[in-house]
């Protein structure tokens, strides 16, 4: 497969401006920014290698987003990349969250702002559908074969999604299941 | 200001410790994000402490999911509203210090390993998965605004327009705002 050529990181400042812009674009979420500064802008990542952080950024406990920044940046600098992934990540959302938090209470009433809200939750949804459309294309090279990845995705999409399954028995079930194609598939 | 900096609760050291204490073991549980345990937290910090209101416990989730950044600093803002900067400390270490500790020592681990079988498989097996998640991720975002056509048809829009151009993610969120604030999505 014909890869673009990937740039990386010079300095763990790097790596904090870069999170740290993300974040700020991140309404409703950072994942579907994530995905566009990594790959498409930044270069740092290819979209299987994305969706590869990604996946261990979700089956680990914790938020996906930042397990994903920790990891990315301890993977170029070390402790102190993923230091500075963290901080540009979250310092300066957290001060922006508790400035609207103590300004809401003023606010909340006025049917403009619980509509934009409303609204934003609608295009929130669909970044993050729309992301997984783009990491779709990963699935191709997949080792498991097509059709057994697609059956995990659909049937994933309606364990959660639809009838609410706990997340640790879709994990280890589905999870294991998969993993244990793979392992199958890749021993042959 | 004491309000604003102590909270409704004052600086009480034996609830710093509790909000800590759970929030960090609701850490190693949150498999999925830490949105995943917002239900536990409501039964802790409303239900069993009385701490806050089921509608300042939403209404912290809501504006978090709102705000930009990543929606983990919901704890933030309940910790904020629970204990004012102390509070807010003492959520956002509980439930960042274990699953950070945690999720570096995998992955530096998973990186040594990382032509192994096991580690090969791990990644191809857990891919689909991943994506059957963000789709259920993405349809579960859309439950508060399902009972509104204009605010449906906003989801595949951004989801063509996320697709087909080059916009940047934070243009969209702009369009939805203002056909909200509009009353397009009421």
């Amino acid at each position: 497969m014909l890869e673009p050529q990937l740039q990386r990181p010079q300095t763990a400042r790097d790596i904090a401006r870069v999170f740290n812009r993300m974040a700020l674009q991140g309404f409703g979420g950072v994942l579907a920014v994530a995905q566009r500064e990594l790959v498409e802008r930044e270069r740092w990542l290819t979209q299987s290698q994305f969706l590869e952080l990604l996946s261990l950024g979700q089956v680990l406990p914790g938020p996906n987003i930042v397990n994903m920044a920790l990891i990315i940046g301890d993977r170029f600098f070390g402790w102190r990349g993923a230091a500075a992934a963290a901080v540009g990540l979250l310092a300066a959302p957290l001060l922006i969250v508790l400035l609207l938090a103590t300004l809401y209470r003023e606010y909340v009433d006025l049917p403009a702002v619980a509509g934009a809200l409303r609204g934003m939750g609608a295009v929130a949804a669909g970044l993050v559908i729309g992301t997984a459309f783009k990491l779709l294309g990963g699935l191709r090279s997949n080792p498991l074969g097509r059709l057994p990845s697609a059956a995990v995705a659909l049937l994933t999409l309606l364990a959660i999604g639809f009838w609410r399954w706990p997340m640790v028995t879709v994990v280890l079930g589905l999870g294991g299941a998969s993993v244990a194609l793979a392992w199958w598939r890749l021993g042959r | 200001m004491n309000a604003l900096l102590y909270g409704t609760h004052g600086l009480d050291g034996g609830v710093l410790l509790a909000l800590f204490m759970h929030f960090g073991m609701l850490s190693l549980l949150a498999i999925g994000g830490a949105i995943t345990t917002a239900p536990d937290m409501q039964r802790f910090v409303v239900g069993e402490r009385g701490w806050l209101t089921d509608a300042q416990f939403t209404s912290s989730v809501a504006l978090a999911q709102a705000a930009p950044g990543p929606n983990l600093l919901f704890v933030a803002v309940v910790g904020w509203n629970i204990a004012g900067l102390a509070g807010v400390v003492a959520t956002l270490t509980g439930s960042l210090l274990p699953s950070t500790t945690l999720a570096l020592a995998a992955s530096r681990y998973g990186d040594r390993k990382r032509e192994s079988r096991a580690m090969q498989a791990f990644g191809a097996g857990m891919a689909p998965l991943t994506l059957g998640l963000l789709l259920a991720t993405g349809w579960v975002l859309t439950a508060p605004v399902r009972d509104s056509p204009g605010a449906l048809l906003l989801v595949p829009f951004t989801v063509l327009m996320l697709l087909k151009t080059r916009l940047s993610p934070i243009w969209l969120v702009a369009v939805g705002a203002v056909v909200g604030a509009l009353g397009g999505a009421g």
